[in-house]
């Protein structure tokens, strides 16, 4: 439900300010995401660097990162996801409180990036839970960090506020070690094999009304 | 100075009888049974104190059916190296015994080779999986390694 | 034995320290058993970031390894390249040129700089100085970091030494910049001693903490500033004397105890030798190719490299110890073997022996000392 904006600007003359339930609660919600301290490899350096006082990431909001993943709202999963490492992820991603965001960052996280062919290597965290935002680099630049961040807090303001609690499943099944690889080797509930095999079909081009004919 | 390699080899048999390095371009080939005597011989000899081994892994021929391990060792009282040793095996029953009791260095290096390799190291205080998880079956190095293709779900 | 107040039964307790752990650098664990405070055991697992390194060096031509030498201890990535390079060097027979020694020395100078004040940081992170000494290190690093972005192209991932020399020439006004920041280092790393060496906080928690015998590091193959710090003096850039090291004449910093102050203070140290090394090179470099002939053919074309059958092994003094690449060449453009010795994978074989009788803050602030990256321990 949207806000007429004349009225909205003449209560404001008298000091009187209207908004949603929705916007308030965005509003603190973006403007305060609090990072996992969760770095696995090199991204990790690179979100250390974000951290520091070039970068800067207090700016945005994430002043402190949490230790404990009770307390964070955001997991950056910031290096390659190895085949041993992924039922930890997945663990602390089930332990984080709703509402709970990940940022894939950097190609490793993605896809596997250039360790895709090895035998502990993850092909992306996708496979075992839901992913928000994906950061492209190796590694990506403490800007492309802020970049992500940023759509991120474009998408929390877009949220519905009662829904957001409990629109996403809040626990994922935890991969078990197996004699090749973990068991099962992906989630069906958020991965099929079938996005990274072959993209989406291209909608053919149509001209819009009005224009020239070709 | 370390002596030249065929000097290192006669003064090492000298001291060591019944003991028969062979020297193939600067590597020493050392039989299984007689590796122990001669690193401790290397390690304690003043002359050459070889008492840091810097690197230790195992190399797979899989055509030949044959797997060598290979020591590079130093010395840090002397300041000279490297003494390279390789031990050749079978493929199939790859065991040669641990350089651990002599050298702590040692300790993770074999571990890895065991891991990775599937070489049993006799005397070794812990031999067990370092870099893949326990449950794991299989030595991922091996040439003849297969990985699993993870688009395929698994029951 | 019936429990009564003055002796309360105890049990030992297993704790699970890591993989996900605000101190452990990186995802590594550590199975303690403690009797109330005391480590009992301490049993590191690893494996958390094993990325098949050698897997992936054996299916890929030498040059092409040379990006992922970057992600192996990716502090140091200029380094690790340089470790590599020398193996391949030694394998296929390529000299250096003047100019590209001079650069290489450099790069790896500058890069012992970043790495031994970050360590510091990271060291006084573990300690509780929530972050402070971390950003002065950063702040640092940042300025180096500018420098290898403007020579490679690549903050972190430089992928910039080759065999033969470099992969492309620095900037004019580069050597410049470099030398002003080099002048101007000594009076940050005052500062930052000012701050910490005689702080009576850390003397409290690292003097005597995490002794290291002189006999223990020499048998279990540490190297580094964490063997220097026990009073070995062993460093490969004198043992060795690879690339021009034998033209600077620079001291080997020791420590006496071989606890962990002594190792923050020998790194300390270490960064004023270097600071010495660098202003030398940057004087001293001369213009010209910054690549050989022969490797200037191999950077235009990487993958015609095919070096005789044969084995090589190169090792380097990197700013965590022994760096190692042992390559094994069938004559192919892939190395049939291609094995990385890792300073970090090696030096933590006396953790646990560090570690026994201490209390649990002082395993972090001891792995801290230690100074591991995970993409090595684990590669």
């Amino acid at each position: 439900m949207a806000i007429d904006e004349g009225l909205q600007s003449e209560m404001q003359k008298h000091g009187v300010y209207v908004t949603t339930w929705d916007k308030l609660a965005n509003w603190g919600r973006g403007n305060s995401i609090w990072p996992l301290q969760f770095g696995l490899a090199c991204c990790a350096i690179e979100m250390i660097a974000t951290a520091a006082s070039r970068y800067d990431i207090a700016r945005f909001g994430s002043e402190i990162f949490r230790a404990s993943p009770r307390q964070a709202d955001l997991m950056i999963v910031a290096g390659t996801v190895t085949k041993k490492m992924a039922p930890q992820v997945v663990r602390l991603y089930n332990q984080m409180a709703e509402p709970k965001y990940v940022i894939s960052m950097g190609a490793c996280a993605t896809s596997g990036g250039p360790f895709h062919t090895g035998y502990n290597v993850l092909k992306g965290i996708d496979r075992y839970i839901p992913v928000d935002i994906y950061i492209p680099g190796c590694p990506p630049t403490p800007q492309a960090l802020l970049h992500g961040l940023i759509k991120l807090q474009g998408r929390i303001k877009g949220q519905a506020f009662v829904k957001a609690t409990a629109a996403k499943q809040a626990e994922y099944p935890i991969p078990e070690f197996g004699p090749n690889g973990l068991l099962p080797t992906y989630s069906p509930e958020v991965f099929s094999p079938a996005q990274q095999a072959t993209p989406p079909a291209q909608a053919p081009a149509t001209a819009a009304p009005g224009a020239p004919a070709a | 100075m370390l002596p030249a390699p065929e000097e290192l080899k006669q003064s090492v048999e000298e001291l060591l009888p019944g003991v028969t390095l062979t020297l193939e371009s600067a590597i020493f080939w050392v039989t299984p049974n007689d590796l122990i005597a001669v690193c401790r011989c290397l390690k304690d000899t003043e002359r050459f104190s070889l008492d840091h081994v810097a690197n230790l892994t195992a190399i797979d021929y899989p055509a030949e059916q044959r797997m060598d391990v290979v020591y590079h060792l130093y010395s840090m009282a002397k300041k000279h190296g490297p003494v390279t040793l390789k031990v050749q095996l079978d493929r199939n029953h790859a065991a040669v015994p641990s350089l651990t009791p002599i050298y702590r260095g040692a300790e993770f290096q074999e571990r890895e080779a065991y891991d990775l390799f599937g070489v049993i190291f006799e005397g070794h205080p812990d031999l067990r999986r370092i870099l893949m998880w326990d449950e794991f079956q299989g030595h991922p190095m091996r040439k003849d390694y297969v990985p699993e293709d993870q688009d395929v779900p698994s029951g | 034995m019936s429990p009564d107040a003055a002796t309360p039964v105890s049990e030992l307790l297993e704790v699970s320290l890591g993989p996900q752990h605000p101190s452990t650098h990186g995802v590594f664990r550590m199975n303690a058993v403690l009797d109330g405070e005391t480590i009992v055991k301490l049993k590191p697992v690893m494996g958390y970031l094993h990325r098949n390194h050698e897997q992936i060096g054996e299916g890929t031509s030498y040059i092409a390894s040379f990006p992922f030498t970057d992600r192996l201890d990716y502090f140091c990535a200029m380094s690790n390249n340089l470790g590599l390079a020398l193996a391949i060097e030694r394998l296929g027979g390529i000299a250096v040129s003047e100019r590209g020694e001079y650069l290489r020395v450099i790069m790896a100078e500058l890069t012992r700089v970043l790495n031994h004040v970050a360590v510091t940081g990271f060291l006084l992170n573990d300690m509780g100085a929530f972050g402070t000494p971390l950003l002065y290190a950063f702040r640092e690093r940042e300025k180096i970091l500018d420098f290898f972005e403007a020579a490679s192209g690549s903050r972190m991932m430089c992928n910039y030494v080759r065999p033969g020399g470099v992969r492309v020439d620095v900037p004019p006004g580069w050597c410049d910049q470099v030398r002003a920041f080099v002048s101007g280092f000594p009076r940050f790393l005052d500062e930052f001693e000012t701050l910490l060496t005689q702080n009576e906080i850390i003397r409290q928690r690292t003097q005597g903490v995490g002794v290291l015998p002189k006999a223990l590091a020499v048998n279990a193959s540490v190297t580094g500033p964490l063997l220097r710090a026990s009073g070995v003096n062993y460093d490969i850039r004198k043992a060795d004397a690879y690339s021009i090291y034998a033209r600077f004449p620079f001291k080997v910093p020791l420590g006496t105890v071989g606890d962990v102050y002594d190792r923050y203070y020998v790194r300390i140290l270490e960064i004023r030798e270097s600071l010495k090394i660098l202003q030398q090179a940057l004087k001293e470099i001369p213009d010209g190719p910054s690549v050989s002939p022969k490797g200037a053919a191999l950077v235009k074309a990487p993958r015609t490299f095919r070096p005789p059958k044969g084995e090589a092994y190169g090792r380097i003094e990197a700013p965590k110890g022994e760096l190692g690449f042992y390559l094994v060449s069938d004559g192919t453009p892939q190395p049939y073997r291609y094995h990385i010795r890792a300073p970090s994978f090696v030096n933590l074989t006396i953790l646990e022996d560090m570690c026994l009788g201490q209390k649990v803050a002082d395993a972090i602030v001891i792995l801290g000392s230690i100074d591991i990256v995970m993409g090595e321990v684990d590669r």
